[in-house]
């Protein structure tokens, strides 16, 4: 198979297969979770809920003060490992072109120097967390094979993208092809593994917060 | 004999909901609940990681709750929970977690992990795996009222006493009484006091209140232990009795466990909204302190600090109300570090000051509240939880610790101005 | 080797003096990426050969290599080394035709057995060889039967190194290559559509001056101008390191010649000289003029979509795959959760209550 051929696979059938398991497992996913609902809260409310919900869905963004101290490296690698994939993913002008291309949505991008630092820092980040991750007794004991996957999947394109944009070995196609294989695995992947926390986090900061908001308490 | 494997995951079942499918949908396992675990920090173990507490629960929810998870577990990819899962996990439910919520608010997804340890305790319960001290206490609360086996005529005898110590009658069981009021055992065993200074407040505040002889009991070992179905019954008597004496609201005392029983579970656990209202103390006190209705005279002027309750300060957000009424009477009000939100469990909330194998585990994580205390060196500490202050006094004690415990309630009518608004 | 003259009398009836030569020789020097000590036995090589004798097959083509050859806006030096060359054969060139065009190259084949290079242009139809045939023959046959003597085998344009626009999907003709016919001789490959003229010359020159041919990629193209990509070496490249994008043939970003990637510029993955080498006596090259890399040099670029859809764009899916996949998680999500929903009252009506009883410890 030439790398025109691997690559043009890899755009139309591959990404094909990819974006129909990803939207499918998410959705199914979503809907599944949804459908259980809530019991409906005969308590009268000190405060609302929804209101809450929604604000903690943001300010869990932000690291719980104290925690920093006793995890610098959960928190900073966690950070840094966060942004960065998200820059890496939303502001290079590459892949803002592909959505806008699938989309019709567009935003600006950062210079391709950034996005190469920022790649550098969040597979930094990646292999400080994971040997953090291998060396802490917690963390050892929650993680399972899935996690070495998801965290695979997402290195993968990390770093082929890595590859590419710096012509490192390998012609330039077959390097864009393995990169959207990459991407395609990650997506397949993500309805199945912890990566589905990229969706369900935001529900699940929705809730704690809705629940924590009625009573006035804290989220 | 209803108690079995298949009753508890019956009852387990019976509380996945969305939310439990987000937060386990959501977990990365990065371990950070764990940071925020008095038992992990005090322990290093790493069983007592929050989210592995909920593993059962996890693992029922990914088995029968996730279509993925259901096939997996057709093709044999998964164990179905077994009696020796229960049996492992027992210890970690209920020894090792005191629902302070701590974890709930470090979640970087937002897990509510304490609101599921509640929620895996009613499928332990129903299975038969539920601390012996625990289950007597359910027994004492359901056979007489008070889980510590305080009896009515106990009741009548302290109510009668502190009213004749404090110069104002206490009626019990007064219809058209504004309020009635519940009071937690330890109050009526360790702080009866408290009845004295509940009788100022209310007189200075113009208000009439009550104790019902058969629903004298605030706390509810029903949510300690999780069982729905005491927790109902013991709520229900509550409800009854004010149906039955026509008052206006109930006032939960200076607990925090039956603050979040009455408050905000009880009309979720007998299935209807209440027509009164229910009050936390505090909340109620400062409420009167902004009509003006509180007046004091002097302050303490030793160096004083507040322990939050984690289920009134955390998880019920009454901090503010707390430190406004600490402000009318302490004259040297120190901060400890993670006050308010982020505060330290004193270690014997959510049913662990009733479960006595755990005792010498609550002592060790008494460790964050001690460095708390010794950082600031305060004079007097002050809570505004029975179950605080009677853990707190047992943990100072133990640790050669020469620190007097108070009540904010208390506190207050001290310093009560005796003239009526 | 042919008789006829030799190449610097020829440059010089038509005006070209030794020095401009030797200019020439030291830029297709640099072009082949050789040492610039190498220049003057290029020029030596090319001054001393005698023309080679040159066949030039036309398959399923276009003629369009043939007119980037021969249509240069003036008389260029590339015109005149080809001219330098004995083009025995080339059926849209030559005088003859018929009979005495297939005689001419039947002789030539004969006489210069063994040294003759065979340039292809066009695709074989391998599939049904009655879409392309010549004097009653089918392509195969005739480029066999020319290779059989040959020295070395030169596919001109992407159509001869890959297939090209013939083998488009459905590919109906069968096309192919030439290289994926001819195994037992080296073949280069000068895709493009059409390729550099500069390209086929100087591959041409270094042939004369080296006995073989250059040094060659995987995909069997020089080295020398298939190195880098149209990316790696475009004058706009800087506008994509910044992020600065031109997102329509008529914004803001096309008039300040911001780069042309979201316009669909396949510079990026395309191996060609176009950027330094330019067109048109190196005047310019479309990104120059506004328009995206097509990349016309590659293979298979007939078949990779739109040629303004960006490189970085899959587009397997669209908006009704999508709709379903979204549909069916829905349907079964739903389906999913009505179950959960089921297990959940169930299970309501199978707990039995928690009562004194079962909380009595026994002794």
């Amino acid at each position: 198979m030439s790398s025109t051929a691997l690559l043009l696979w890899a755009k139309g059938p591959g990404f094909a297969f990819a974006a129909a398991v990803f939207l499918f497992g998410v959705t199914l996913r979503v809907v599944e979770m949804l459908w259980l609902r809530r019991r409906p809260d005969r308590s009268v409310a000190r405060g609302s809920g929804a209101l809450q919900g929604l604000r903690t869905v943001v300010s869990r963004f932000l690291p719980a003060p104290g925690l920093v101290a006793r995890s610098p490296v959960v928190h900073v690698g966690g950070m840094v490992f966060h942004l960065g994939l998200f820059a890496v993913v939303f502001l290079y002008g590459p892949h803002i072109a592909a959505i806008r291309g699938m989309t019709g949505l567009d935003w600006p991008g950062l210079p391709t120097g950034a996005i190469d630092g920022a790649t550098v820092l969040t597979i930094a980040a990646m292999i400080v967390l994971l040997i953090a991750r291998s060396k802490d007794p917690v963390r050892r004991l929650l993680t399972t094979g899935a996690d070495h996957l998801a965290w695979t999947a997402t290195l993968l394109p990390l770093l082929t993208g890595f590859l590419l944009v710096n012509r490192v070995a390998l012609p330039f196609e077959t390097l864009l092809a393995v990169h959207l294989l990459s991407v395609e695995l990650l997506l397949v992947l993500f309805p199945f593994t912890t990566l589905m926390h990229a969706v369900t986090f935001a529900f699940a900061r929705y809730y704690a917060g809705a629940i924590a908001g009625r009573k006035g308490a804290h989220s | 004999m209803t108690l079995s494997l298949g009753n508890g995951l019956a009852a387990l079942r019976e509380q996945i909901d969305a939310p439990v499918a987000a937060f386990f949908s959501s977990c990365v396992h990065c371990g950070l609940c764990a940071e925020a675990c008095l038992f992990y920090t005090e322990t290093g173990d790493p069983h007592y990681a929050p989210i592995r507490k909920l593993e059962p629960l996890r693992r029922l929810w990914s088995r029968e709750f996730t279509l993925f998870g259901r096939i997996g577990a057709a093709l044999g990819l998964s164990r179905p929970l077994t009696e020796a899962d229960l049996a492992e996990w027992e210890v970690l439910v209920y020894d090792s977690c005191t629902l302070c919520g701590r974890c709930s608010l470090a979640c970087p997804v937002g897990n509510d992990l304490t609101a599921m340890i509640r929620k895996l305790r009613e499928g332990m319960t129903a299975a038969g795996y539920a601390p012996e001290g625990l289950k007597k206490a359910a027994v004492r609360a359901l056979t007489g009222i008070s889980p510590v086996g305080v009896g009515e005529h106990s009741v009548r005898k302290l109510v009668e006493a502190q009213a004749a110590a404090c110069g104002i009658p206490i009626e019990m069981d007064k219809e058209g009484a504004d309020w009635l009021v519940t009071i937690s055992s330890i109050e009526f065993i360790a702080f009866p006091e408290v009845l004295g200074a509940l009788a100022k407040l209310f007189k200075a505040a113009g208000a009439t209140w009550t104790i019902a002889s058969d629903a004298y009991e605030a706390t509810n070992i029903g949510v300690q232990i999780g069982s729905r179905d005491v927790a109902g019954t013991l709520v229900q008597r509550i409800v009854d009795a004010a149906h039955r004496l026509k008052v206006k609201g109930v006032v939960t005392p200076e607990c925090g466990h039956a603050y979040q029983a009455l408050r905000w579970e009880g009309p979720n656990l007998i299935g209807a909204a209440y027509d009164v209202e229910v009050i936390h103390i505090i909340d109620l006190l400062d409420r009167w302190r902004a009509a003006g209705k509180l007046k004091t005279s002097g302050k303490d002027t030793s160096r004083l600090t507040y322990h939050d309750p984690c289920q009134i300060s955390r998880r019920g957000g009454l901090e503010p109300q707390a430190r406004r009424l600490m402000a009318m009477v302490a004259a040297d009000f120190v901060e400890t570090a993670d006050a308010g939100p982020w505060n330290w469990c004193c270690g014997g909330g959510g049913g662990l000051s009733a479960n006595h194998r755990a005792k010498d585990l609550r002592l060790t994580v008494f460790g964050p509240k001690k460095r708390q205390l010794e950082a600031v060196k305060p004079e007097g500490l002050v809570t505004a939880c029975s179950n605080c202050r009677n853990i707190l006094e047992e943990a100072l004690q133990h640790y050669d610790m020469d620190l007097p415990v108070l009540g904010l309630v208390e506190m207050l009518a001290e310093y009560l101005d005796e003239e009526p608004s | 080797m042919s008789t006829k003259p030799a190449l610097l009398p020829l440059l010089d009836s038509h005006g070209i003096s030794r020095r401009d030569f030797t200019k020439y020789c030291t830029g297709l020097t640099a072009a082949m990426a050789l040492a610039p000590a190498m220049a003057p036995r290029v020029a030596e090589a090319l001054e001393r050969a005698r023309r080679p004798s040159v066949i030039w097959l036309s398959f399923q083509e276009c003629t369009g290599c043939t007119e980037s050859l021969t249509r240069a806006d003036a008389p260029s030096l590339e015109q005149l080394i080809l001219s330098a060359v004995s083009l025995d054969y080339h059926h849209t060139l030559q005088a003859a035709a018929g009979h005495g065009a297939e005689t001419a190259r039947l002789k030539a084949m004969a006489e210069n057995a063994g040294q003759y290079l065979v340039l292809v242009d066009g695709s074989v139809p391998l599939g049904d060889p009655g879409y392309s045939t010549i004097a009653g023959r089918s392509n195969l046959d005739i480029l066999h039967e020319t290779v059989a003597g040959a020295a070395a085998v030169v596919a001109i344009g992407s159509c001869a190194a890959f297939g090209g626009l013939p083998a488009a999907a459905p590919n109906p003709t069968g096309a192919v290559s030439i290289g994926s016919l001819i195994t037992d001789k080296p073949v280069v490959n000068l895709p493009g559509c059409p390729p550099i003229p500069v390209v086929m010359t100087a591959v041409i020159a270094h042939f004369l001056t080296f006995g073989r041919l250059p040094e060659l990629d995987s995909l069997g193209r020089p080295r020398a101008f298939y190195g880098d990509t149209i990316h790696d070496r475009c004058y706009r490249r800087a506008f994509y390191d910044k992020g600065l994008f031109a997102k329509s043939f008529d914004d803001e970003g096309a008039r300040k010649g911001w780069c042309l990637f979201e316009l669909g510029c396949k510079g990026p993955t395309t191996y060609n000289a176009c950027a330094t080498v330019k067109w048109n006596g190196g005047v310019s090259f479309p990104i120059q003029s506004g328009h995206p890399c097509l990349g016309c040099s590659q293979p298979d670029f007939w078949d990779a979509g739109s040629f303004y859809r960006p490189l970085s764009q899959p587009w397997g899916a669209d908006g009704h795959l999508a709709a379903n996949a979204v549909a069916a998680g829905i349907g079964i999500g739903v389906a999913a959760g009505m179950a959960a929903i089921e297990a959940k009252k169930r299970a309501a009506a199978e707990r039995q209550p928690v009562t004194l009883a079962d909380l009595e410890v026994k002794p």
